[in-house]
């Protein structure tokens, strides 16, 4: 089953954490904050985790020094 | 169509308003025997869940700006109570925070015709079995809306809240954070408020016209609700006109055109060179042949938003009214949101140095560009409306752009009073 | 069996001392938001986390041995209230005090998505009392305390704490979004 991983800009400042962990999935814009490199339907805040890349999505809703990451099932959001 | 300047229509005698004005058909300031006389008695009695069917045949969209399906929202803030036990009863927002600076349709219903709005709020409470009602308005229209719920004894349980005049104060998740006690700032949108909103409740946020239509529906029903407008768009909106002449308040009816809009409201066409349709988040339209609805295809209709229209001169600069109101818009950030706080004021910049005649030819390329670093990444529609504005000033002024990179520009400046 | 008991007990306290320095210096650049050379930040912010985990497991061996020691005989209400110990008080006490400090940071690290960012960075500010305190503990309650090597592994502990501190307190400290701005303007 294929997740979506949900940035909370209101908490995101930008700090890179995730954007290590998962450097196919995100990019860094002029300012650091992470750029979904492929955005599904133009949703810049929402990204799809494939199996691969599940386990760094993981680690990076756990590791965001600001708590800004969520995962949830794509069919939440949808 | 019906004007609300400052000459005000004389109280109806009869109890089913005709024509286009519906809404003011009470007069100016209507106090609960005016507008009991106008209106009739509100059936609140007769209101229950089903009221939602009688929504969704009256085809009435939301006036706040995104003019979603009213019954939809209802219907979703019905189910969202009996998805968990645990869950509070609903919650009814009126909202008439109006941040956009070219609007006051809200606030001038809010000081005409609070009992419309009271009515509307208190028959979408009970509709979704709501135990917590408010009036969400900047400080102009509390005196208003606080002495019309003096009057009456079944708004008593209606508290008041204040909105700061901000841009962002009146979207939806920031009424609700404001009202939560928080600031009136957006919050991240991974659930919904008709799901969770207030303290955790299903939360209904409704704009004041939205429920001054509701109100009416609930007396005389879907089908004279449809009387007036088109099928695509039925009933009638306010709209507030600015730019050339005075500024005014006018109803008019769903699916209008907009030149016959603006030649309601005295505007001499022929000095009209484009018209900002729906607000700083809305976008430049010209010529005028276009339909005034969210429904339309997009070439030959233009989506009313809240409601502004706001005429921008032949002699003036569209470019640097645009560049003015995005500096405007880039302020009016709340700073919460990176993309948002860095992305703006970057736009603003360059959109400033082009409109300032910086001829240098890859600044276009560079608005693109930031364009596509803000575009869906923040918690509101802030950013997006923002982007919708400019990249409408871009097609409409394409012409201006021109003259401005290679200094030709003779325009005045177009700057939005 | 109580000279092995009172051996670990003081090995294990030096040794988790001073992983309790590297976590510490691992924080403050986690919270600078900085890579370090050829270790990424999500690397910086797990390191950190292990090491200072790895030291309470010390923290916890030293505390442990030193209740089964018969000499030293700490009891259960030693381990949580400070200043009641029979020998050394004071010195002891501040051990007590850095473990319950610890206790606070550590529970609330490890739950710091049930209880938000808020909670979680107000009670990770204890770190600041709680490493001067430990060592403090260390030198007066210490049998090796006095030592020459210990003292001077001490102070070059402190001097380590004392710049990252002061670069903590330094006007580019942070490296966020903000930073960035008046690099790119």
């Amino acid at each position: 089953m294929s997740e979506t991983l949900h940035i909370n800009w209101t908490r995101c400042d930008g700090r890179g954490l995730c954007t290590e962990l998962l450097p196919a999935v995100l990019g860094r814009d002029d300012w650091g904050y992470p750029v979904i490199r492929h955005p599904g339907n133009g949703d810049g805040t929402n990204a799809a985790i494939g199996p691969d890349d599940a386990r760094a999505a993981r680690d990076a809703v756990k590791l965001c020094p600001k708590l800004a990451l969520s995962l949830q099932a794509w069919a939440e959001i949808q | 169509m019906t004007h609300m300047t400052s000459q005000m229509p004389v109280p109806a005698q009869h109890l089913v308003p005709s024509g286009n004005n519906r809404l003011f058909a009470a007069g100016s300031r209507a106090t609960l025997a005016c507008h009991e006389q106008a209106y009739g008695p509100l059936p609140l009695h007769g209101i229950d869940g089903n009221f939602v069917g009688v929504l969704e045949q009256s085809g009435l969209t939301g006036r706040g700006g995104a003019a979603f399906a009213s019954w939809r929202k209802f219907s979703a803030t019905g189910q969202g109570r009996r998805g968990a036990l645990l869950q509070g009863r609903p919650v009814v927002i009126a909202n008439g925070a109006e941040g956009e600076p070219l609007s006051f349709k809200d606030k001038t219903l809010l000081i005409h015709a609070p009992h419309l709005v009271l009515d509307g709020l208190l028959v979408a409470a009970r509709s979704v079995s709501a135990s917590s009602l408010y009036v969400y308005t900047t400080a102009v229209a509390m005196p208003a809306v606080e002495a019309a719920i003096a009057e009456r004894l079944d708004a008593r349980r209606i508290q008041v809240i204040e909105a700061p005049e901000t841009f962002v104060s009146g979207q939806a998740s920031a009424v609700v954070n404001a009202i939560g006690g928080g600031n009136a700032l957006p919050l991240d949108n991974r659930r919904r408020l008709s799901e969770s909103g207030l303290k955790g409740r299903p939360t209904l946020v409704l704009n004041v016209e939205t429920l001054a239509h509701v109100a009416l529906i609930a007396r005389y029903g879907a089908h004279w609700f449809r009387s007036a407008g088109s099928d695509r768009d039925p009933g009638t909106r306010l709209v507030s006109v600015s730019g050339r002449g005075a500024d005014q308040i006018l109803e008019v009816a769903g699916d209008e055109g907009l030149g016959s809009v603006l030649a309601h409201a005295g505007i001499d066409l022929p000095g009209v060179q484009a018209v900002l349709v729906g607000g700083y988040h809305g976008r430049w339209v010209k010529p005028l042949d276009y339909r005034l609805t969210p429904s339309g295809q997009a070439g030959q209709s233009v989506r009313p938003g809240a409601g502004v229209l706001h005429v921008l001169s032949t002699g003036q600069c569209g470019l640097e009214a645009t560049a003015w109101i995005v500096e405007y818009l880039a302020g009016q950030s709340a700073k919460q949101c990176g993309p948002c706080m860095f992305g703006l004021p970057a736009m603003s910049k360059v959109l400033a140095a082009i409109a300032g005649g910086d001829r240098d030819p890859q600044l276009v390329g560079e608005l693109e560009r930031l364009g596509n670093l803000v575009a869906r990444r923040g918690a509101c529609h802030h950013p997006d409306g923002t982007l919708q504005l400019i990249h409408s000033a871009l097609e409409i002024f394409a012409e201006d752009v021109r003259a401005h990179l290679t200094g030709n520009c003779t325009r005045m400046s177009g700057r939005p009073s | 069996m109580d000279s092995a008991l009172w051996a670990l007990g003081r090995a294990s306290g030096i040794v988790s001392l001073a992983m309790f320095t590297v976590t510490v210096l691992l924080g403050i650049v986690n919270r600078s938001g900085r890579p370090l050379p050829a270790v990424p930040r999500f690397s910086v912010a797990l390191i950190h986390r292990n090491i200072s985990l790895l030291a309470t497991l010390f923290l916890l061996m030293h505390i442990g041995s030193l209740m089964l020691d018969s000499y030293a005989k700490l009891n259960l209400v030693d381990v949580f209230v400070p200043f009641l110990g029979s020998f050394k008080p004071f010195w002891q006490g501040l051990g007590t005090v850095a473990f319950d400090l610890l206790v606070a940071m550590v529970l609330t690290g490890l739950l710091r998505h049930r209880l938000g960012q808020r909670t979680f960075r107000a009670v990770h500010w204890f770190a600041y009392a709680m490493w001067p305190i430990a060592l403090a503990h260390s030198i007066g309650n210490g049998t090796n305390g006095t030592e020459r090597w210990f003292l001077a592994l001490a102070a070059g502990s402190f001097v380590a704490v004392g710049g990252a501190l002061a670069w903590r307190l330094s006007l580019n400290f942070l490296e966020n979004a903000k930073t960035r701005q008046r690099s790119l303007s």
